[in-house]
């Protein structure tokens, strides 16, 4: 049986990857797996500058769900290419690194960095983010911020290019289309959707920002609505994420038309969900007399 | 030490105290060496509302018959649901996290002072079982509102060493909060401690004016417990520091709490 898919240049052993910010930098999960065993992982969104990230409390958690406002902490695009890049370079796995910025020259800077490393085949570029001031889901409302972003790292980036899309918008398929018109070879969906909890027994905000994104089963039939409504108006692979925690949901999602999908939260209560999902797949074809994943991608 | 996720069987669970029960969990298998000061992540079955594993100190453990030990106050949904579970039932744990206690140290402190906060003293019996191994007596003060909040008595008497107590009721012990316990003013070379911020902060103080090695021991909230979400940072003379994986235990003087 077959569990091999393509994302334009990039051929995954299986349809699961792990989601930006859920996963540091590859390292924190080796203890429990081989992270060669996946299809691909996604590091922690990159800028041009290392980033503290905002104020703690960060987190909160949510029913069905969790709501984060870390804010981009990393440790920049010059330190990840020296320091951390070597230390994972070795893994039998697509590595794709999440890229942000604040402005579009530091997309660009960032994207033509990550460029140079041999073993990174993919970046994601985050255009939404909902925990920055300036730039990250700024860029991911509006199609045309959208489409002069994407334009411009597709000059400097030769590889695959995945535009990560955000949900907090009247119409993403309108953005989703903006993106690959203006160059994007796949695109990843949905980030987190801008959520806030009061903490009633202090009358404050839980998290220092306020508002931050909601993730976690609770954002999953949102993401599964999305994804089918891009994968069907789009020409270019679609990656779906949101919610994922069993082999059932990453199957709504590959159903949905999702080609791939990456597991987020989900890290965080089981860190053995990805490669769960993984066997929970094989299972699923096993049963029911598929021969290969992609027969599923896209039935409904 | 690899951290792993394994399925403990729950071996006893008893009362220890008010509102906090004594956990007592079998590996399946052989425990692995845990470092004193170290916690697991607790996820909590089935339970509305909780989806996100508990942080929980490592208070015990018994390497011959493969146990482990939690002391769990009773203070949300989390914790109140496997405090109520039963003997046989299973408890799914990843560990052992974070650094531990004596970790900034170069030499074993020998005449050290532990100072717990509550149930934040669930860690500083294993301290003290280690600091005891390498033939150093430590002092342990315990402070509370009140002596049912002083959790695991027993454990803490049965080590052999000097136990103080304080509450600020005066039911137990000297009256007062713990900075004010006569057991401070002695001579130490260094103080341990674990407990409510307020309280960890006046120690601190008081070990710092006195040019005393200390280590505090942070309970931030947490998501992952792995250092790969940046959820529970604390802010150090080098930025941002995640408790779960670079503490939780930290010097005073890198935090920028006090
Ligand atoms: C490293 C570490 C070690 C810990 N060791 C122990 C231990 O040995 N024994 C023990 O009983 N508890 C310990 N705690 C605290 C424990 O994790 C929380 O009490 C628990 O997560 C609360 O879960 P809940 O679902 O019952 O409460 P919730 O319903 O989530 O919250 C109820 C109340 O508890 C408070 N709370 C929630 N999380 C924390 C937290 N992380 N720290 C302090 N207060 C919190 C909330 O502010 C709220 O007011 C530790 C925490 C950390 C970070
Ligand atoms: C703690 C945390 C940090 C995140 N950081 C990033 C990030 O740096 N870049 C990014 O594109 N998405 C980030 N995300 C969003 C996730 O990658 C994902 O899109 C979202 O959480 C939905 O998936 P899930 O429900 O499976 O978690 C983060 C999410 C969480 C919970
Ligand atoms: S809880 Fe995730 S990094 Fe500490």
């Amino acid at each position: 049986m077959n569990l091999n898919v393509d994302i334009h240049n990039l051929h995954l052993k299986n349809p699961v990857m792990t989601a930006s910010g859920t996963y540091g930098y590859g390292k924190q999960y080796s203890d429990f797996y081989d992270p060669s065993l996946l299809g691909g992982i996604v590091l922690k969104g990159t800028t041009g500058q290392p980033r503290e990230g905002n104020a703690y409390p960060r987190m909160a958690e949510t029913p069905s769900g969790m709501l984060n406002a870390v804010g981009l902490q990393n440790i920049g695009v010059e330190a990840f290419c020296k320091e951390m890049y070597p230390t994972i370079e070795h893994l039998d796995t697509n590595i794709i690194v999440n890229v942000s910025g604040s402005s579009i020259g530091e997309y660009c800077d960032v994207a033509a960095q990550i460029d140079a490393l041999p073993n990174v085949p993919a970046i994601e570029l985050n255009i939404s983010c909902p925990n920055v001031k300036k730039g990250g889901m700024g860029f991911g409302t509006n199609p045309e911020m959208a489409a002069e972003v994407v334009a411009a790292v597709r000059k400097v980036y030769g590889k695959t290019l995945i535009v990560k899309l955000t949900p907090n918008v009247t119409s993403i398929v309108e953005i989703a289309k903006a993106a690959e018109g203006a160059g994007a070879d796949a695109l990843s969906l949905i980030n987190t959707v801008l959520g806030m909890a009061v903490d009633v027994k202090r009358r404050k905000p839980v998290l220092s920002t306020v508002t931050g994104g909601l993730s976690g089963p609770c954002v999953k039939p949102i993401a599964v609505r999305c994804v089918w409504q891009v994968a069907k108006a789009v020409g270019v692979p679609v990656i779906g994420l949101g919610g994922i925690a069993t082999a059932d949901d990453a199957l709504e999602f590959l159903m949905a038309g999702a080609r791939a999908v990456q597991v987020g939260t989900a890290n965080f209560v089981n860190p053995m969900a990805p490669v769960d999902i993984v066997a929970g797949l094989a299972r699923y074809c096993e049963e029911n007399n598929i021969a290969d994943i992609n027969e599923i991608i896209g039935i409904i | 030490m690899k951290k792993q996720t394994t399925n403990f069987v729950i071996e006893a669970n008893e009362v220890c105290g008010e509102r906090c029960h004594k956990l007592v969990l079998r590996h399946p298998g052989r425990l692995p060496e845990v470092m004193a000061g170290q916690f697991v992540e607790v996820l909590v079955p089935d339970c509305s509302g909780v989806m996100l594993r508990r942080p929980i100190s490592i208070h015990d453990c018994d390497y011959e018959r493969n146990l482990l030990v939690l002391l769990v106050q009773r203070v949300g949904k989390g914790t109140e649901r496997v405090t109520d579970m039963k003997v046989g039932e299973t408890l799914n744990l990843v560990y052992p996290l974070g650094n531990g206690f004596l970790h900034t140290f170069d030499q074993l402190p020998m005449r050290p002072l532990l100072v717990g906060g509550g149930i934040g003293a669930a860690p500083l019996l294993l301290v003290a079982r280690r600091l005891l191994m390498s033939g150093s007596r430590p002092v342990i003060l315990i402070g509370a509102r009140t002596e049912g909040l002083i959790p695991a008595r027993g454990s803490f008497e049965s080590l052999g060493v000097d136990v103080r107590y304080s509450t600020e009721d005066g039911t137990l012990g000297e009256r007062g909060l713990v900075t004010a316990n006569s057991a401070m003013g002695n001579d130490y070379d260094a103080i341990l401690t674990c407990g409510p911020t307020p309280m960890m902060k006046a120690v601190a103080h008081v070990a710092m004016e006195r040019g005393i090695a200390c280590e505090v021991s942070l309970e931030n909230m947490m998501a992952c417990g792995l250092g790969a979400c940046l959820c529970c940072v604390t802010e150090t003379t080098e930025g941002h520091k995640c408790v779960c994986q670079e503490g939780p235990v930290f010097t005073p003087q890198t935090l920028k709490w006090l």
